[in-house]
């Protein structure tokens, strides 16, 4: 039988075209594909780990220190970020539902909608910097802490906490702005048509990465954040 | 007219009469080539731009040669101003960046990716049944990585170099060192983004990829070896790509997570630096057993004995390898509890590793035993291996350790481990496997010839570096004292020998590339499904998906293996002495 011979409707030409040589059908390709995700997932947790260990150590040794710095930081800001980043997942999870259920109209409004609540998470967080800047609390350009100061605290270790935070909350902003990226290739691609119920599988993986990213927040924004909200003094 | 004279028609062949033409003879390759990954595009193009596995595999082949190169001539140098003891060839301070460079290219620019990206890249795919690696296009863009990454470092280099060590301990590389610790450590960061991407390309492609009837325990060890390695790629490289990035950034700001003036703890870099880079020694010599395990079978022409212990061991070793890193910091103010903990489970990983080499042995006896150059690597290998492993307990052990931390005893050690292991096993599996990658056979003479003065060269380089080290004679000093200059002499002729040893190889790899005989497709004759394509194998690896109906390992006269042969629009093309399914 030749390929001539064979009468595929409209969709399943469409996930034909999307099948590559190497892999025998579209299941084996989405496996593949949805597995490679979840290991590179894996690396990042690994990547992050080393700053979370980091945070354990220090923070353990310099508790006081910790609580007083993150008195300083601002909880509002914090606070409205993981509302919006939460938002965001959810949308992003619509967008893979109606990605799966075939409605492209609905799919590129929830990416679209993902897209603008990621971009509002790093002008917050744009903003919160420029705070840090102003208040001097920025560890490599002349640091001063004229905030509270509990028993035990150091400025010394202020300043160590501050340098956690940028690096934990940039390295975080970093791959938010990769993540902006990439959905605007699959925003891009979904006006075009690309997803279907039967090849959708950018959008999937594209929204794993998503809600790792905001996981990865979740747990920055107590451990940074929720340290010094009881301090008196 | 001969029938080797007779024009072939293409659409119609005759095969001639194999009496007048032997089949597989030069003139007839002449004649009849068949269309494999090297001759299906032509153009540089089609190199650096390629998809294939096995054509990545070569990129790979011509990087880490390179790097090998420029590793072995720091090697060169160091031994040279080590042969007299007072610092004559070169100061202390060039000395300090002949053995760091020495290290960082040998390290992460041909250990880790020599057997994992060569071997593994070409192999992976052809020994499951697929037709290429899951993420094709992630494989070339890693290659691509690996490159960025050693320009960073080729730059660092020609600036001037670094000269922290390999460890880029803190606070000296992040406060006192006046060289481009920067950019060689976002080379190094780079590079692991290479190395991670591999690893989850062997990953994946392992789980997803096997052809129908390759079930886990059907797998050659090499797969399983090298699943364990990228396992250990994907979960350590992420810590030492941050750790790394802490050490830029602390350089950068002048101030950062390891300094101590804001309470930050230089034992911590020393944590997550050894939490990758002690695992890291099992990515170089994992490979190097996985090899080990397909020459030792073939060439005694038995079963693996306790297949599944082989297997399970690669894994023992991946996951205690993530458990023994303190042992690397028993004197460094490490708790002394943790460090009995490190003490003990170091001990536990020779259990694994134990397996592995009293399982080759055993699978040695009353074995039909041919002394081919791959085996010649192997056995070098297991015995090379044996003595770095039972060195390596010397050092794990608490009190030991505080005696030969820092001398020649360590530097010997991890040497019979990184050379006597990881590069035997690499020159063993390229040897085995040449014919297949190349679908031409190199002298099998000078082959021998070049092992032993490599296992020779190897030997009188780095024993005379236990008794120097175990009398005391400290590691990364460019002078040391007179009573030491005997054995440093012989250390500095056994690395002559050594490099000698080695150049052989290169000559006659190049060489065989043009002018060796042509290969058939099961030359040893061994078991493995790369062993039933033609040498070269097509770019679709296998005319059809293969069916595996046979158990790993199970040698059967050469007679009855079926090739599974050309692809169908090339099948008008006669391959001789196949049996086409």
């Amino acid at each position: 039988m030749s390929a001539a011979d064979i009468h595929l409707t409209d969709a399943e030409q469409h996930a034909a075209t999307a099948l590559q040589h190497h892999f025998d059908n579209m299941e084996q390709q989405r496996v593949a594909g949805t597995l490679g995700m979840w290991v590179f997932l894996i690396t990042e947790i690994m990547f992050f780990g080393g700053l979370f260990t980091a945070y354990v150590l220090y923070r353990t040794l310099n508790a006081a220190s910790f609580a007083a710095g993150s008195s300083g930081l601002n909880v509002k800001m914090g606070a409205a970020n993981t509302v919006v980043l939460i938002c965001s997942s959810l949308t992003m999870a619509l967008a893979v539902f109606y990605a799966q259920t075939g409605s492209r109209r609905m799919q590129i409004i929830f990416l679209l909608v993902t897209w603008a609540l990621g971009a509002t998470f790093l002008v917050v967080k744009g903003f919160e910097y420029a705070e840090k800047f102003r208040d001097n609390h920025v560890p490599w350009l002349n640091f001063q802490w004229e905030g509270k100061m509990p028993p035990g605290a150091s400025v010394p270790s202020i300043r160590m906490f501050y340098w956690i935070y940028f690096v934990m909350t940039g390295l975080h902003a970093f791959h938010m702005i990769i993540g902006l990226g990439m959905l605007g290739f699959l925003i891009y691609f979904a006006w075009r048509g690309r997803y279907t119920p039967e090849y959708h599988a950018p959008v999937e993986l594209g929204g794993l990465y998503w809600h790792f990213v905001d996981i990865v927040w979740i747990f920055l924004f107590p451990l940074l954040y929720l340290l010094g909200a009881n301090l008196t003094h | 007219m001969s029938a080797a004279d007779t024009p072939i028609d293409p659409l119609n062949p005759v095969m001639p009469d194999p009496s007048a033409l032997p089949a597989d003879s030069p003139e007839w390759r002449v004649k009849f080539p068949h269309v494999n990954y090297i001759n299906a595009h032509y153009g540089i193009k089609s190199w650096l731009l390629t998809k294939d596995h096995k054509r990545i595999a070569l990129l790979y082949l011509a990087s880490v040669t390179v790097f090998f190169a420029l590793g072995g001539a720091y090697a060169i140098a160091i031994r040279l101003e080590l042969l007299t003891p007072p610092g004559d060839f070169v100061q202390a301070h060039t000395y300090n960046k002949l053995f760091t460079q020495h290290g960082i290219i040998m390290i992460f620019f041909f250990l880790i990716p020599s057997i994992p990206a060569v071997l593994g890249n070409f192999l992976v795919p052809l020994m499951i049944g697929a037709k290429d690696l899951a993420f094709p296009r992630i494989n070339l863009l890693s290659w691509y990585i690996y490159i960025a990454g050693a320009l960073f470092t080729i730059w660092a280099l020609l600036n001037g170099g670094i000269d922290t060590g390999w460890t880029f301990y803190v606070p000296y590389s992040t406060s006192f060192s006046n060289t481009y610790v920067v950019v060689a450590g976002l080379g190094i960061f780079i590079t692991g983004f290479s190395s991670i991407l591999t690893g989850l390309n062997f990953i994946v492609t392992i789980h997803t990829m096997r052809a129908p009837g390759m079930t886990w325990f059907r797998l050659p060890l090499f797969i399983w070896s090298t699943y364990a390695t990228s396992l250990i790629m994907v979960l350590g490289t992420p810590v030492i790509a941050i750790t790394i990035l802490l050490v830029a950034l602390e350089r950068l700001a002048h101030i950062g997570i390891f300094d101590p003036r804001l309470g930050g703890d230089p034992v911590l870099f020393q944590h997550m630096f050894w939490f990758y880079s002690h695992p890291a020694v099992y990515i170089m010599v994992l490979p190097s057993m996985g090899v080990v395990s397909e020459i030792v079978a073939t060439f005694s022409r038995k079963n693996i004995f306790g297949y599944s212990f082989v297997a399970f061991s690669s894994l023992a070793i991946a996951i205690f390898g993530f458990l023994v890193w303190g042992h690397h910091m028993f004197t460094s103010s490490q708790s002394v509890y943790a460090s009995m903990i490190f003490s003990f489970v170091s001990f536990a990983v020779a259990i694994p590793s134990a397996v592995k080499v009293f399982n080759w042995t055993a699978t040695l006896y009353k074995g039909s035993i041919s002394y081919d150059t791959p085996m010649l690597y192997a056995l070098g290998f297991i015995g090379l291996f044996t003595m770095g492993g039972l060195t390596g307990l010397f050092l794990a052990a608490l009190g030991m350790d505080v005696h030969l931390t820092d001398t020649y005893f360590i530097v010997a050690h991890f040497h019979y481990i990184m050379v006597g292991g990881a590069l035997m096993g690499y020159m063993g599996g390229l040897h085995y496997w040449w014919p297949k990658i190349t679908g031409r056979l190199y002298p099998e003479g000078w082959g021998r010839f070049s092992a032993l003065v490599i296992f020779v060269g190897f030997n009188l380089t780095f024993f005379p570096l236990f008794l120097a080290g175990y009398m005391g004679m400290p590691r990364r000093y460019h002078a040391y004292a007179e009573e030491f200059q005997v054995l440093n002499v012989m250390s500095t002729a056994g690395a002559s020998i050594l490099g000698f040893g080695l150049l052989i190889p290169g000559i006659y790899f190049l060489w065989s590339m043009r002018y060796g005989k042509f290969a058939a497709p099961n030359p040893w004759p061994a078991t493995g499904l790369e062993w039933r394509t033609l040498s070269p194998p097509p770019t679709e690896n296998f005319a059809s998906t293969p069916i595996v109906t046979w158990e790993a390992y199970e040698f059967r006269p050469i007679e009855e293996m079926e090739v599974i042969g050309p692809a169908p629009e090339q099948s008008s093309r006669p391959v001789p002495g196949l049996t086409t399914t």
